[in-house]
């Protein structure tokens, strides 16, 4: 089977400073891929440069197609989707008037359905379609960068540290709604720092460390494996002192 | 003073301060979805009410040929971004937008021209060569520098402004001209007089104003300029181009810029170099609006236009030193009422 999404040997530099480094990842279809590490790890770097945002040296392909001349617009359309770090909100339009927007490349006709399989999906979203976006709570705020994310039609969804900042029981919400994507066929690249979390839904994982990937495998592997382990501790470690 | 002088002042006032009000709301429009502080709408003014009058006296505008000739320059932008992919239908896409169409409204002008065409021709004529000049400006100035800074887009802005309006001259000639009246007819309620040529003002400012908010409040791309404006990379995420929203803003602008031109140069005479004056007091009701706000800057220029005059009645040598110092104590309240910034970073 080819992969959805395939990256081969990628650099990504600000400036002289290398901040992801030959890396190469594959996504398949209906497939939770994570890849965890420690903050300043180059994670969120590789996801924007991915989408497109970062200038990216090396390969990527999307659906087969080589992604190198497409900006970031024609990989949304692609089915590419990315739920950024700072969710990107449009903080002074409503709930729904974000959704609908996320659904600007779609059919009107189609992009209905989603916003009722968006709501389906976040009902919270659904009471507070009137709201504008930035007035909700950080949870909420989650809920509606990935709804949006959604209503674009995504087969890969990519999603940039969604339980930053989160109560448990929210974020707690958020993996199941990462899994039902999933079964909705819906393939996910997660970033998270909650590595515990993230490796118990994905199917497979990468433990990136200053750039590059240390270790790929299965992601009940990684979770068992002791170094990932050791590391994973030691990064909660440095969360704790850094908050 | 008496009541009737103030009457006719405040009249005199709001016709200019609606005129002044479109020009604003297209500034903060421009620069929320773009960040180009747009210099040149003064020009579009220009452009637009010049075009009309020449028209309307059966000469030929050399705007329509500068149409033609920054359209064929923004399909060459087009050709060369696309050079490496070069899509059939995007090719095609740009040669009609680019060269066909500016073709098409230069030969309409050229046939019309000879003939003194009726108001309403010259009208949609001024406004479709000006709508295009703005399109094609955009493409070719502000399109390749989308990504640098709001200095860089300033300095851009600038430039663009003093290119216009040489070319003005060329077109136009130093000498005024004035445009046939939209309505003609007046009537009076009371010690007032309305003319048929400010009704039109007010009605079209207010059409304007409720189109655009209908615009931005119900349509998909309304709201996508909004969410430009908004957050630019969450709207690329969306999949909303930038250089779209950027599109339409400026047609926006050029088409607010022009219809404004045609509605003044029946009420002053106007010159080539006029409508950088008339712009920068729109412009003085975009920065009391903070460049953000739609509704504030609407009653900034009413505000504007009545200071305006009222100071060219009792002190008409100082009317635009008046007009202009309305900018400083709004610079010097904001900048205390917003913390202090570094440079900005984009």
């Amino acid at each position: 089977m080819s992969a959805l999404l395939s990256v081969t040997d990628a650099h990504v530099a600000y400036g002289k400073v290398e901040a992801v480094r030959s890396v190469g990842l594959e996504v398949g279809e209906n497939e939770i891929v994570t890849i965890v590490g420690a903050n300043g790890a180059g994670k969120t770097t590789l996801l924007s440069a991915i989408m497109g945002i970062l200038p990216l040296k090396g390969r990527v392909a999307f659906a087969g197609q080589d992604l190198a001349r497409l900006d970031i617009e024609d990989r949304v359309a692609m089915g590419l989707g990315l739920v950024p770090e700072h969710r990107e909100l449009f903080v002074t339009m409503n709930v729904e008037d974000n959704l609908e927007l996320g659904a600007f490349r779609i059919e009107r006709s189609r992009a209905k359905a989603s916003i009722e399989q968006v709501y389906t999906l976040f009902p919270r979203l659904k009471e507070r379609r009137k709201q504008l976006a930035g007035t909700l709570s950080g949870g909420e705020q989650q809920m509606l960068a990935m709804g949006r994310a959604l209503m674009g039609a995504p087969k890969l969804l990519m999603l940039d540290e969604p339980s930053l900042g989160l109560a448990p029981i929210i974020v707690a919400d958020i993996f199941r709604i990462i899994t039902e994507l999933r079964a909705s066929g819906v393939s996910v690249l997660l970033v998270e720092q909650n590595a515990q979390a993230a490796l118990k839904i994905a199917d497979h994982a990468y433990v990136m460390e200053l750039g590059e990937f240390v270790l790929s495998g299965k992601a009940s592997d990684i979770a068992a494996n002791e170094r990932v382990a050791a590391s994973y501790l030691g990064f909660q470690h440095e969360g704790a002192s850094a908050l | 003073m008496n009541t009737t002088i103030m009457l006719f002042l405040l009249q005199d006032g709001i016709t200019n301060g609606a005129i002044y009000a479109l020009l604003g709301l297209a500034l903060v429009l421009v620069f929320a979805v773009t960040r180009v502080i747009l210099i040149p709408q003064g020009e579009f003014v220009t452009y637009g009410a010049l075009t009309y009058a020449s028209l309307a006296s059966g000469q030929m505008p050399g705007t329509a040929k500068l149409a033609l000739a920054m359209g064929i320059g923004a399909c060459a932008f087009d050709l060369f971004v696309a050079r490496k992919t070069l899509h059939g239908r995007l090719i095609l896409r740009s040669v009609l937008a680019n060269i066909v169409l500016p073709a098409i409204v230069l030969a309409l002008t050229i046939y019309f021209a000879a003939q003194k065409p009726p108001v309403a021709v010259c009208i949609a004529l001024s406004l479709v060569i000006v709508a295009m000049i703005g399109l094609y400006l955009y493409r070719i100035a502000f399109q390749p520098l989308a990504h640098t800074s709001v200095l860089v887009l300033l300095i851009a802005s600038v430039g663009v402004h003093l290119a216009l309006q040489g070319l003005g001259l060329l077109f136009f000639g130093a000498e005024g001209q004035r445009g046939p009246a939209v309505l003609s007819g007046a009537f009076t309620a009371g010690s007032l007089r309305f003319t048929g040529q400010s009704l039109t003002v007010y009605g079209i400012t207010i059409a304007f104003i409720v189109g655009l908010w209908l615009f931005f409040g119900l349509t998909l791309y309304g709201k996508a300029l909004r969410a430009t404006a908004v957050n630019r990379l969450g709207a690329r995420l969306a999949g909303i181009r930038t250089t779209l929203s950027g599109q339409i803003a400026f047609l926006l602008a050029s088409v607010i810029g022009a219809l404004s031109g045609i509605m003044i140069v029946p009420i002053t005479t106007l010159y080539y170099d006029s409508g950088f004056l008339i712009g920068l007091k729109g412009f003085v009701a975009a920065i009391v609006g903070g460049l953000v706000s739609y509704p504030l800057t609407a009653v900034a220029a009413l505000f504007v236009g009545i200071v305006e005059a009222f100071s060219s009645f009792y002190a008409s040598n100082y009317k635009e030193v008046i007009v202009f110092m309305l900018l400083i104590p709004v610079l010097l309240l904001r900048s205390l009422a917003a913390p202090a910034v570094e440079e900005e970073k984009d």
